[in-house]
């Protein structure tokens, strides 16, 4: 066994030669004593860690274990893990962010490796619920750099197999977030990511492959983590909803929402089960939010009856033109100029949409009306085209009795012909 | 025969003083059509010169609209279909008298080799009729780019890249079709000339001959008739068979009327060299035959690639097709030549089978 497990470490340091570890960034040597040992130890607690670091990128960088551990792997025995050579050992959990922060905190450092990585990680790690409460209580619960990237084989965030890869950020928070007795103490809800992977944020990202679909951190912010507040919920969605932010921000609804401490975006579409919003979340209707709160009485009931037919009208009328364009088209009509001209109806339907944010009738018939002369252009188009096909159907049937009329006469003066000859 | 100055009133007369008219009807009232069993053949000449006529006069007109560019063509034609009056018409009755007159065209071909029409003295009618039959399926390859929609782009890019398999001119003869490595706005352009101006020239030079030695040599009477003593009977071409020949071609016009009326040629999306090739891409049912035998061939035969192997046997098949009035000697002397009989319905059957299959096989198979 041990000869095997001897002949095992020789390949492992092998491998890790291979794979360019270690330390080329601080020009050490490449093999390091403490991969010799940790191997040779038989103790899996030890060995695993060097075992795994292989595919870590700060090895793939050239980086060894001093650079985080400290101490010199150029020492054979155990003179390595001398403190009096700087020898850390396991960073303690208030340690962890310092370790990591010496190099990920030095823009000049960084810059050397990957000019483009931010370097306030540690700071915005400081203003997080996480790094609050690690400071502040000592929690030791509460999620340090290691509990998102594991320790000796941390990957780049695009790497599909990285915990921060955006398929796998929100499992990755889940781990903690989603389990009811490690967040026991804390009295918040557990179902967050259950409720995404119900969304259509996750719906996006997951099946239509669109990695920019918002996950956690997108909304929570990564390194300074928190809840977004009541009065900025806006300003979090509006990162993509640009259009629909900046109608919400000049409504009624921005200030009376804030004087209610209702959440922005959130008081309609909620917050991690966002669904896809349809028409039919306006109005007063069964499935409308606005009926949460406006009854058909008051003003805003009826901007929203209002503003709903007016959507409801748009879809209608651009449809009614869709189809008789397709109806037309399929006759064998030529009408993909007019199909083409159609788009511009979607995209006022698309614009009114977003001015329902605006939560008045005049937003949303101001960038809806170009949309209904558009859909009525290209609905005259298609009667005009179906108009066409009958007077090219009626046009052969009276070219066939006419060239039928001739073919008769010529086969009578032929048969006369015969006759005579 | 002195004709009577007046026997068609004056203008008659004045043009007949200037220009012979009534030596045009004593030829015209000389020609005899021979009437037998086989003479209903005797009309596809005449139908697939009707529809030649239909493709000129329509040509024509599309000219007047169609701007021969990768940014225009596509455009010109959709504002043809759409906006100009009876642009659609004109549009689509070209292109479906295009595939009635090459089928016709085929007949007329089969017809002639089977009643063995080819023989002395008319192989040059034959071989004007083979250099008519090149020409006419040249017309149908180039024309089928014109509209610049994806189909015909990329059945040209593969068409294009059959030429280039030819030995040793292939390269050359697919860089100077394409007007360079790529199908490109230049080989729309150049397809559009070779359209227009190349391919009708040599159809005019080949079809006055043709026509000129069809009027000196007379209708074929098929071997097998004169071996059964002749025909009985004759007709006058003026107007006994060119009556029949109009009803022929009116049938052809009603039916061209309502191929256009009920299925309008479609457009298709514009050409687009970046986008994936559509699925389903097949070249003009004409050229099916060819392309679905390449399909089929193996990779490699006798060390040579099936691909070339298969450009090089259709040549030499065009070649045979072409000589068959020299090679086929029995029927030359008046003897009966059974093999070139079981030739020419071979031909036949091996083109629709594989036609067929071209239509009905699955890629992958």
């Amino acid at each position: 066994m041990r000869a095997v497990g001897g002949l095992g470490a020789v390949a492992w340091v092998a491998l890790l030669a291979l794979l360019g570890w270690p330390s080329a960034a601080a020009g050490q040597q490449r093999v390091e004593s403490c991969v010799t040992c940790h191997l040779e130890t038989g103790d899996d607690r030890l060995a695993d860690p060097v075992k795994r670091f292989g595919e870590d990128i700060h090895s793939a960088k050239g980086f060894g274990c001093v650079a985080c551990h400290g101490g010199d792997a150029k020492e054979a025995g155990m003179e390595a893990m001398d403190p009096a050579k700087g020898y850390i050992g396991k960073p303690d959990r208030q340690q962890v962010q310092t370790v990591c922060g010496r190099c990920h905190s030095d823009a000049r450092f960084m810059k050397r490796y990957n000019p483009a990585l931010r370097v306030d990680q540690v700071t915005e790690y400081a203003t997080s619920v996480h790094g609050r409460r690690l400071k502040e209580l000592g929690d030791p619960k509460v999620a340090i750099c290691v509990s998102c990237h594991p320790a000796h084989s941390i990957k780049p965030p695009s790497d599909p197999r990285s915990t921060v890869h955006p398929l796998k950020v929100a499992e990755t928070c889940g781990r903690c977030h989603a389990d009811a007795k490690h967040m026991e103490a804390y009295k918040i809800p557990t179902d967050q990511f259950q409720k995404y992977k119900e969304s259509v944020h996750w719906r996006m990202m997951s099946i239509k492959g669109d990695l920019s679909a918002p996950t956690c951190n997108d909304c929570h912010g990564n390194h300074g983590a928190a809840p977004p507040g009541v009065t900025w919920v806006g300003n979090v969605c509006g990162q993509c909803h640009a259009v629909q932010a900046e109608f919400f921000a000049k409504s009624i609804h921005a200030k009376v929402f804030a004087q209610m401490g209702a959440p922005g975006c959130a008081a309609c579409h909620s917050n991690h089960e966002i669904k896809e919003a349809t028409d039919a979340m306006l109005g007063l209707g069964d499935n409308a939010v606005c009926a949460g709160c406006h009854a058909a009485g008051d003003k805003g009931g009826k901007a929203a009856v209002e503003m709903r037919a007016l959507l409801d009208s748009l879809s209608g009328e651009s449809e009614k033109a869709r189809a008789i364009l397709l109806q037309a088209e399929r006759a064998g009509m030529e009408v993909s100029q007019a199909q083409f001209d159609l788009n511009g109806a979607k995209d006022a339907l698309v614009k009114a949409r977003a001015a329902v944010h605006a939560f008045t009738v005049q937003a949303v018939k101001k960038e809806g009306e170009p949309g209904f002369a558009i859909g009525a252009k290209a609905y005259a188009r298609g009667v005009r085209a179906l108009d066409e096909l009958q007077f090219r159907r009626k046009g052969l049937a009276v070219s066939l009795v006419i060239i039928l009329a001739l073919i008769v006469g010529l086969v009578l003066r032929i048969r006369q012909l015969d006759r005579r000859s | 025969m002195l004709i009577p100055p007046n026997r068609h009133g004056r203008l008659w007369t004045w043009l007949d003083t200037r220009v012979g008219l009534a030596e045009l009807e004593k030829l015209l009232k000389k020609k005899e059509v021979p009437v037998h069993r086989h003479t209903l053949w005797y009309y596809l000449g005449g139908m697939t010169l009707f529809l030649f006529m239909i493709q000129v006069a329509t040509g024509i007109l599309l000219l007047l609209y169609y701007r021969p560019s990768a940014e225009e063509a596509y455009e010109s034609i959709q504002f043809l279909m759409a906006e100009v009056e009876f642009g659609w018409l004109i549009r689509s009755i070209h292109a479906w008298a295009a595939n009635l007159m090459i089928f016709t065209l085929f007949i007329h071909l089969f017809s002639v080799l089977l009643l063995k029409a080819y023989r002395p003295p008319r192989e040059v009618t034959w071989l004007s009729g083979i250099g008519l039959l090149g020409v006419a399926l040249g017309l149908g390859f180039t024309g089928y780019l014109l509209p610049w929609n994806q189909l015909a782009y990329f059945a040209t890019k593969v068409g294009t890249e059959i030429t280039g398999v030819v030995p040793v001119v292939g390269p050359f003869l697919g860089r100077v079709l394409r007007g360079g490595d790529e199908v490109t706005g230049a080989t729309l352009t150049r397809f559009y000339g070779i359209h227009v101006a190349v391919l009708p020239a040599i159809t005019t030079l080949l079809l006055g001959l043709h026509l000129f030695l069809v009027q000196r040599h007379g209708m074929s009477v098929p071997p097998s008739v004169e071996q059964a003593g002749g025909p009985r009977r004759t007709m006058p071409f003026f107007p006994n068979f060119l009556l029949r020949d109009l009803v022929g071609w009116l049938s052809a016009l009603a039916a061209l009327a309502a191929l256009a009326a009920y299925f309008p040629t479609e457009l298709g999306q514009k050409a687009d060299p970046f986008a994936p090739a559509p699925a389903g891409i097949r070249p003009e049912w004409y050229f099916m035959f060819m392309f679905q035998t390449l399909k089929l061939l193996p990779s490699y035969i006798l060390g040579i690639e099936g691909e070339v192997v298969g450009v090089i046997s259709f040549g030499l098949g065009g070649l045979f097709l072409l000589l068959i009035p020299f090679l086929d000697r029995r029927t030359a002397r008046g003897e009966p030549s059974h093999l070139f009989t079981w030739i020419g319905i071979a031909i036949i059957v091996y083109m629709l089978i594989l036609t067929y299959l071209g239509y009905t096989m699955v890629p992958t198979q």
